[in-house]
């Protein structure tokens, strides 16, 4: 909250900017004098009901769970930088792991998008705010309370969930802790949230657009979380179900997932799949509509393929429903199970790949600039790429008996969603900063951050597919002498990539401060009509629709 | 606007029902999953109810089928739980009578009941039993033994390429989920270590 002084600062500077434009731009009317002056100090965010606003906060919550999470990913690294028992008990090992994935996913990489949905959506297409404006503010505001939840169930006395993010019966139900109550209902409130979220942005996208803004007209980062919401709506309430059935599991005498009682533990892993899988592109698809943005807009020509682009998100959005069992291959499973599962599998690298080289012919003979958005946009395309390829790797059937629970898959999964989506994120914050706070960004420190991700996170991540194709399976908090070498690489890429992070803090508290003013277009190429609007966004805009060509 | 309202909230309530629905689907999703692993015969489960003594059945004296069979007790139950015969060589269609052996070695009573599977999953829906220990629950008082009786034949349509079926059975301890209302109360209190299991 030590921010938000800052903040406000701008938005009182707001209306003079207003006063200039509505001069200049007509079709931007600005009705700041009616509306009543808005509440100040804490009560602003508290009572806020403005996308901007809301966008904020959802922004700074998944920042600060990020390094929440990043704190507990370096308990887990120091742990491991030497073989043996040095810092942790196994036990508490077991919680980092989990606690640390459930927050990523839950509190950092979703809100984060939610934040930007938020922020950018009604300023694409036009609207004066999101469409439902109040279940806005309650939905981010359940949110810090079910991480408040999550998170004091490190502090009870048989400890955290243990039994990972993936809670598989029967290590949820049998032999779980009796913080899991804790972590059912936190799930339930982080699952509330994200399904209001994106109701909010579905009956925006479909009711609120300025007249002229078609479907085929919409930029990509909305359709793709148009896309991601309806992902949602589909397949939050499913875990629910699923941590509901652990709850009464463990709780209340029932055996959905325990053979004793007629139930069976190998349904919970279907049940949780069906969530899971779709959940994996709820956390890549808004990524494709960010990278689609900036690429253009740093190559200096129209994005290549928009209608295709479309179609492959689409498509991978309806396939994401028939491959759940690829997580489940050394199940037991019939071997023409394994084979759907595997063909569906590699069918998705196809539109996929669509994207991929969508992107790669946006660039290509462009007159390309390298800004720091523009740098994470191509290092997510490379990394992503290559975390989509071990994917493939890991759907061939027989291979994945090898990679199966290795750190192969903690490879796979950490290219996808830190150099994937986490990249993403980083790259919209530093395209759209600018429009956020009116000021530009210390270009010198970003580069610093960039060039420090991006080295570091290949040296955490890259040598974890040798120690997976070598045999070290995944969240153990000991291992074998012969890994030692490549874990403490890995761990020294650990510590620089999380620190490289306070790097980005510090460039984006500087940012908000001060610095060189921004211009309504800070990006030559950027095109979409939040650039028609000045920097800093004023509090309320296209109060009266923008007019679309 | 009043307009643009009514329209927000008829798409917001169609999109609330779309979330009860899928809230219901992930419960329907555990009925689904056994009807799925029963008509398409996998995931090793075998029938629950006992098949009907085949009529007029003729074994195929010219294939061979070894069965080999599994005991496992769950987590520290205290029983020993042994197949009598561990493997045998069965004729498609042949009637088969063997049984299981199980003891409870601690020295109060405990109610188990026994899960059955066979691999590979896709020969399971060929592998009937006319009777089975673990179609009823099994109570045994303390440091009682007890032989328990298995009926079984293997269908004669089963694919040639199934050569071997492993039966394994879990045995799970179900004293709490079995017991009388009554006598759940008393249960808790003098067996201490039986919660702690749970």
């Amino acid at each position: 909250m030590k921010t938000s002084k800052p903040e406000s600062e701008n938005i009182k500077s707001a209306p003079v900017a207003d006063a200039d434009l509505s001069r200049a731009n007509s079709a931007i009317a600005v009705e700041d004098d009616h509306h009543h002056e808005a509440p100040k100090g804490i009560a602003r965010w508290i009572y806020s009901t403005n996308h901007k606003d809301i966008g904020t906060l959802y922004l700074w919550f998944s920042f600060i769970m990020f390094l929440t999470g990043g704190a507990m990913a370096m308990v887990i690294r120091a742990e491991l930088f030497q073989p043996g028992l040095q810092l942790v008990e196994p036990q508490f090992f077991n919680q980092m792991t989990t606690v640390h994935g459930l927050v990523m996913v839950f509190g950092a990489v979703m809100p984060a998008f939610t934040g930007l949905a938020n922020w950018m959506i009604p300023m694409m297409i036009g609207a004066p705010d999101m469409a439902l404006p109040r279940m806005n503010n309650l939905s981010f505001w359940i949110l810090p309370f079910a991480f408040l939840i999550l998170l004091s169930s490190l502090f009870t006395a048989g400890g955290a969930p243990d039994f990972g993010w993936t809670f598989y019966a029967p290590l949820s139900t049998q032999y779980s802790p009796d913080s899991t109550a804790l972590f059912v209902f936190s799930v339930h409130i982080m699952g509330i949230s994200s399904i209001m979220g994106a109701i909010n942005v579905i009956v925006t996208i479909v009711n609120m657009r300025a007249p002229g803004m078609t479907w085929f007209k919409m930029p990509m980062f909305v359709w793709t979380w148009l896309i991601t919401a309806f992902l949602l709506i589909a397949v939050m309430p499913v875990l629910a179900g699923a941590v509901t059935m652990v709850l009464t599991d463990k709780y209340f005498g029932t055996s959905f997932f325990d053979a004793a009682g007629g139930g069976d533990p190998v349904m919970f892993q279907h049940i949780f799949w069906f969530f899971g899988h779709p959940e994996v592109y709820i956390m890549i698809l808004p990524s494709f509509g960010i990278i689609s943005a900036i690429i253009p807009a740093f190559s200096g020509k129209k994005l290549f393929g928009y209608h295709s682009m479309v179609y492959a998100t689409c498509s991978i959005a309806l396939l994401s429903f028939l491959v759940w069992a690829h997580h489940m291959f050394t199940t037991g499973m019939p071997v023409f199970a394994e084979l759907f599962f595997m063909y569906c599998t590699m069918l998705i690298a196809v539109p996929t790949g669509v994207k991929v080289f969508n992107w790669v012919a946006t660039m290509w003979r462009g007159a390309m600039t390298f800004e720091t958005p523009m740098l994470f946009a191509i290092a997510f395309i490379i990394l992503f790429t290559i975390g989509g390829f071990s994917g493939l790797m890991l759907a061939i059937v027989p291979a994945d008996f090898q990679y199966h629970d290795t750190y192969f898959v903690v490879a796979h999964f950490h290219y996808v969603l830190v150099s994937g989506a986490v990249f993403s994120i980083m790259a919209a914050a530093y395209y759209w900063l600018p429009k956020w706070t009116g000021n530009m960004y210390d270009h010198k420190l970003s580069l610093l951050h960039f060039w420090c991700s991006v080295i570091s996170v290949n040296v955490l991540f890259f040598p974890m597919h040798f120690l997976g194709l070598a045999g070290m399976p995944r969240r153990i908090p000991d291992y074998a002498i012969q890994f030692a070498d490549v874990n403490q690489i890995v761990s020294i890429g650990g510590f620089a990539f999380g620190l490289s992070q306070l790097i980005f803090l510090w460039v984006v508290i500087k940012c908000i401060r001060g610095g060189e003013k921004a211009t309504d277009k800070p990006w030559e190429h950027a095109e979409g009509l939040e650039w028609t609007l000045p920097s800093p966004a004023p509090h309320h805009t296209f109060s009266t629709p923008p007019k679309i060509d | 606007m009043d307009e643009h309202n009514k329209s927000n909230k008829k798409l917001t309530l169609r999109l609330l029902m779309a979330t009860v629905a899928m809230f219901g689907f992930g419960f329907a999703l555990v009925p689904l999953y056994d009807v799925m692993c029963d008509t398409l015969g996998i995931n090793g489960k075998t029938n629950i109810e006992s098949a009907l003594q085949p009529q007029g059945m003729v074994p195929d004296e010219s294939r061979v089928i070894k069965v080999e069979f599994m005991a496992h007790p769950n987590q520290d139950m205290p029983w020993s739980f042994e197949p009598k015969q561990a493997l045998m060589d069965v004729h498609p269609g042949q009637v088969i009578q063997t049984a299981y052996v199980a003891k409870n070695l601690s020295n109060h009573r405990i109610v188990g009941q026994a899960v059955p599977s066979v691999s590979p999953g896709l020969g399971a829906s060929y592998f009937n039993k006319i009777e089975c220990f673990c179609f009823n629950k099994q109570p045994l008082a303390g440091q009682e033994q007890a032989e328990m009786p298995l009926i079984f034949y293997i269908e004669p349509d089963i694919p040639e390429s199934i050569h071997t079926l492993t039966l394994s059975y879990t045995l799970y301890d179900i004293t709490q989920q079995s017991a009388e209302p009554e006598e759940v109360a008393a249960l808790v209190v003098n067996d201490s270590t039986q919660g702690a299991l749970q």
